[in-house]
Parts: structure tokens; sequence; C-alpha cells
């Protein structure tokens, strides 16, 4: 289990992380969401005890990462796929990284045949393609068999087989009752991985909740309705309380309400429906809403289009 | 004892401590060959085997400030963070097998020059190693190979980007310490408390200056005697170093 507790850290006066507060649950994939420069990564780097948080604190199963014996047993992070020497060997990687924390070379072995990179093993990391970088990343990751696993934007620059893959040894080692913290800046990724969510946005914490919780809570939920008497229609819907919008082909998008709801009074008023289909609001359009107001660069069309 | 062992593994499953130990051995064995061949009308004193220690001096300290600048042009000593929180420890283990192994180069190039030297002089009568001044001069270039890897390490884990640390060590060992001495009025007096200056002058250096014969090498300048000076340079390499652990600790990896 991963706690953040009030974390916060500022670079001169710009604040990166901001009051953070959070809970990461054993056995589940928790996703940490949030536009690019959120602080995401920094505060991925406080948990592992890279940057010095300015106030707050990070515990990992009650302890803070300068505390653990041998951390890599405990906590294992992927963070950038190319914290690699470019002319140091996948093996030679993995043996210096083994050695420091007592870990033997069998389980070198053990971790290059687990990601599938045994074959390649002797060849220098620098050749490797970006999947097989993460590739390696994530058998640093499990050398000690850790507990707890960060990654930091695994599928960015993924092809989708290599995406599938990260997506589904995630949810093994959740699975396996692990605690898993991965971040993404792309909500229908996390959305198909994760079944938490954590969301912060200009370092300060949006919510927290299961992702199905988050996807209903923040998706609009409509209803499109059409029928050859719209008007009538509309105004039996505005009377009980609904939001009803006539779109130009003359169809009606009710929101507030369920198609049961829209089929019980069409039949009680006596009007025939043609169509009436719920409409679910896309994922992105509900996290650009939210985080809207976070974003930190906000491009300016205006002045691109001149 | 492990972290030794994790130190040693990433120094050598790279190729450019390699090619630095070599190009160190080679340019300092190579031109003192040259040297000692042409080495005629007189005996060659030891002093002249090991004029050359230098270029090894700078190509070493090349290689100790990038065991330090690739790990973090390359992202490795955040994972050597993760794996090692305390931080100081790994770097106090880099620090040991980089220096140990500064000096066998050191002591490899200064006798290999010398071993040379002994067989290509017309006359190596003054060549053997008799007083203790003569071991000083040759066996004390592993010293200063030893104490100028840890102020490369120093200047490489402050600067952290091998383009910037190693031409601090190269413009300042080269250029500054020289280009000082035209200063005038105060010029002489910074550049014989100059750290390299004061090193050469262990090694040079003789208690009786008399004794150094005629065309043997550059004077050596300073106000210390022999180890004196080289306790002088060891120190500001020490100082240097442990400068950089405080920083290393306190900054964000």
């Amino acid at each position: 289990m991963i706690e953040a507790i009030g974390l916060t850290k500022r670079y001169g006066k710009t604040v990166a992380v901001d009051d953070l507060s959070f809970t990461v649950e054993p056995g589940r994939v928790t996703g940490f969401l949030g536009p690019n420069g959120a602080g995401k990564s920094t505060t991925m780097r406080m948990i592992l005890g890279l940057d010095r948080p300015s106030a707050g604190k990070v515990l990992i199963d009650g302890q803070s990462y300068a505390q653990l014996d041998r951390p890599l047993r405990t906590v294992g992070a992927l963070l950038d796929a190319k914290w690699v020497h470019p002319n140091r060997s996948a093996k030679a990687h993995l043996l210096w990284l083994a050695k420091s924390n007592g870990l033997s070379a069998k389980r070198v072995d053990e971790v290059l045949d687990l990601v599938g990179l045994t074959k390649v093993a002797k060849r220098r990391a620098g050749g490797f393609s970006l999947g097989m970088s993460q590739r390696l990343g994530i058998a640093g990751a499990l050398l000690g068999d850790p507990k707890v696993l960060l990654f930091d934007e695994p599928v960015n620059g993924l092809d989708p087989e290599g995406i599938l893959w990260i997506r589904q040894f995630m949810q093994g080692l959740a699975a396996d009752g692990r605690t898993v913290l991965v971040s993404s800046h792309l909500l229908s990724e996390m959305a198909v991985t994760a079944q938490d969510l954590v969301v912060i946005g200009r370092g300060k914490l949006i919510s927290q909740s299961s992702t199905t919780e988050f996807v209903e809570r923040s998706t609009e939920n409509t209803v499109r309705v059409r029928s050859p008497h719209a008007d009538k229609l509309g105004a039996m819907l505005a009377d009980k309380g609904f939001t009803v919008r006539e779109d130009e082909d003359g169809s009606l998008t009710v929101s507030g309400a369920v198609s049961d709801e829209i089929g019980d009074i069409a039949a009680a008023g006596g009007v025939v429906l043609h169509e009436l289909s719920p409409q679910r609001g896309s994922l992105e359009q509900a996290f650009m809403q939210l985080t809207g107001d976070s974003v930190e660069y906000h491009a300016e069309l205006a002045e691109t289009g001149k | 004892m492990t972290l030794l062992a994790v130190e040693r593994i990433k120094l050598f499953s790279t190729r450019s401590p390699w090619w630095c130990m070599l190009l160190a051995l080679g340019l300092t064995i190579g031109v003192t060959a040259i040297i000692a061949a042409n080495w005629d009308n007189a005996p060659m004193p030891v002093l002249g085997a090991v004029f050359t220690h230098t270029f090894g001096l700078y190509v070493i300290m090349v290689m100790a400030a990038l065991a330090v600048t690739t790990e973090y042009r390359f992202g490795t000593i955040k994972s050597t963070f993760q794996a090692v929180p305390d931080r100081i420890s790994p770097m106090i283990a880099k620090a040991v097998v980089v220096v140990l192994l500064s000096g066998l180069v050191g002591l490899a190039s200064a006798f290999g020059s010398w071993g040379l030297s002994w067989v290509l002089a017309d006359d190596n009568s003054e060549l053997a190693l008799t007083t203790a001044n003569d071991w000083r001069h040759v066996a004390g270039v592993g010293l200063v190979f030893a104490a100028g890897a840890l102020l490369a390490l120093g200047v490489g884990a402050l600067v952290r980007q091998t383009a910037g640390a190693v031409s601090i060590i190269l413009v300042f060992a080269l250029v500054v310490e020289s280009v000082v001495g035209f200063i005038p009025n105060i010029g002489d007096d910074i550049q014989k408390w100059m750290p390299f200056t004061v090193a050469s002058k262990f090694i040079f250096g003789d208690p009786d200056p008399s004794a150094i014969p005629e065309g043997a090498g550059p004077p050596a300048i300073g106000e210390l005697s022999p180890w004196g000076s080289f306790a002088y340079f060891a120190g500001i390499a020490l100082v240097i170093y442990v400068i950089s652990l405080v920083v290393v600790k306190r900054r964000d990896a």
C-alpha cells in the first residue's frame, strides 16, 4: 500500500505538487491520471525518494522509502525505460541492479525470461526498440519480486501489441495481490487497465475513486430520441423536469433521464418513437472538463489561426 | 562489499573505461619510448622516464569524471539511488573502485615507461631506482593518478555533465594553471599553489634541487616538500569530493 500525505513539491515559485493526499491499495491496478505537467512524475519520484518533498510525506507499507532495507525487494519501479547505459548489455544492467540488493544472478535470468528478453540479453541496451527497452525496464522493476510497483506512462509510444502486453502484465501483477500504480495522461487507456483512479491536475487531487464510479460520475449520460411528434414529447419530458435539447435534424437529446423512463412517458402519452438510444459522453470530453482548468499549457488556437 | 562489486560491474560493463585506460597507458609509455630512444649524449635520468605521466593523468581524470557523469547522462544514477537510497555508500563505493583502478593504471604507466626507457636508452646508468627519491618519482605517479581520479569524481558529481566536467578539468589543468603565471606581480605566487603544479612537484621535486640533472625536465615549483605537495593535492581532491557528496545527498536526483 502507498499512502501520500499532504505531499507538496515547489520549484522556486512554481508549485508542481500541491498538498496531495491519496492511497493506493494492494490487489488492484490504480491509475494515476492527469494531463501532461500535472505533477505525476514528480509525485512518483517523491514516492521513490529521488526528489525531496517540500512538505508532506509518502509511506510504503507504513515506512518511508529511505527506511526500506534493500528497497528493490519491496518497491519496483519503471519511471523511464531509457534509464539504461546504452553500451551496457541488458544482462549487465540487471546484474548490477540485482547485486546492489543481494539478489542472485539466477533471478536476473528469471526476469529476463519473464519479459521475453532472454535471447537478446547479451546485446547492448542502446540498440533496443522502445518496446524492448520497456520490457527491460519492467524486468528491472520485477527483480526483487516487490509487493509495490510503479510505472510512469508505460504505454507511451508503444504499438498496440506492446500496449496490450503491458496492460495484461500489470493486471496480472495486481491479481497476485501486489500494489500497482500506473500513471497515464490517457483516460481511455486507464479505463480499460485500472480498477481505481487517482486523478490530479496542476498538482492537486481532483478525485480518487474506482474507475467505474469516476467514469459514471464524470460522463454526461444522454438519450437520443427521434419521433414524428417531437414537439409534444419534448414538452412532456420538460414537464417531468428533464433537460431537452432539439437538434438540427429534429431529434431530441434528453439528459438526466434513462431510456426506460422516456419510453414509459412516450407510451403513456401515446407518442410514436422511431429511435430511443442511450448516448455515453466520451471519456476524453469528461476528462477535459474535469482537468480543463488545470491544464498547464492551453493551446492558443486563435493565435495559430491567423 | 556488495556495493564495490556493483560499481565494478558498472565500470567494466561499458567500453569507455577500457579505452581510457589503454589510452592513458599508451600515451605515457609511447611518448616516453620516443623520448628514451632519442636520449643521446647523456645518461637518461629517472625523471626523464616520468615526464609524460601528466598525459595519462588527464586521460584517467576524464575516465573518473565519466564514471559519474554518464550515470547522470543515462539516468542510471536514479536506479542506483533507488537501489541504495542513502546515496552516500554507492558514491563511496564508486570512488574506492575508480581511485584504486586509477592508482594501478598510474603504477603500470610509470613502471612501464621506466622499464621501456631502461631498454631503449643508450645509457641507462642513471635509471636505476636507488634512492627513496627515485622510487617516489616513479611509484608516486600511482598516487597522483589516484588523487586526480578522486578530484575528477567530485567535479563530475557536482557538474553532472560530461562535457562540462571534462572541460573544467582539462581547461583548469592545461590552461588556467599556466595562464595565472602571467598575471603581473602576484601570478607566480598564485601559480605555485595551483593543485596540478603542486602535484608535479611531488613527482619531479627533489629536496636537493642541485641534484636534478641538467635538462631533466620542468623546474618543480612550490613552497612545500614533495610529500607535503602530495598531501596538498590529495587534500584539495578530498575536499572537492566531500563537497560533492554533501551536494549529491541534498539535491534531487
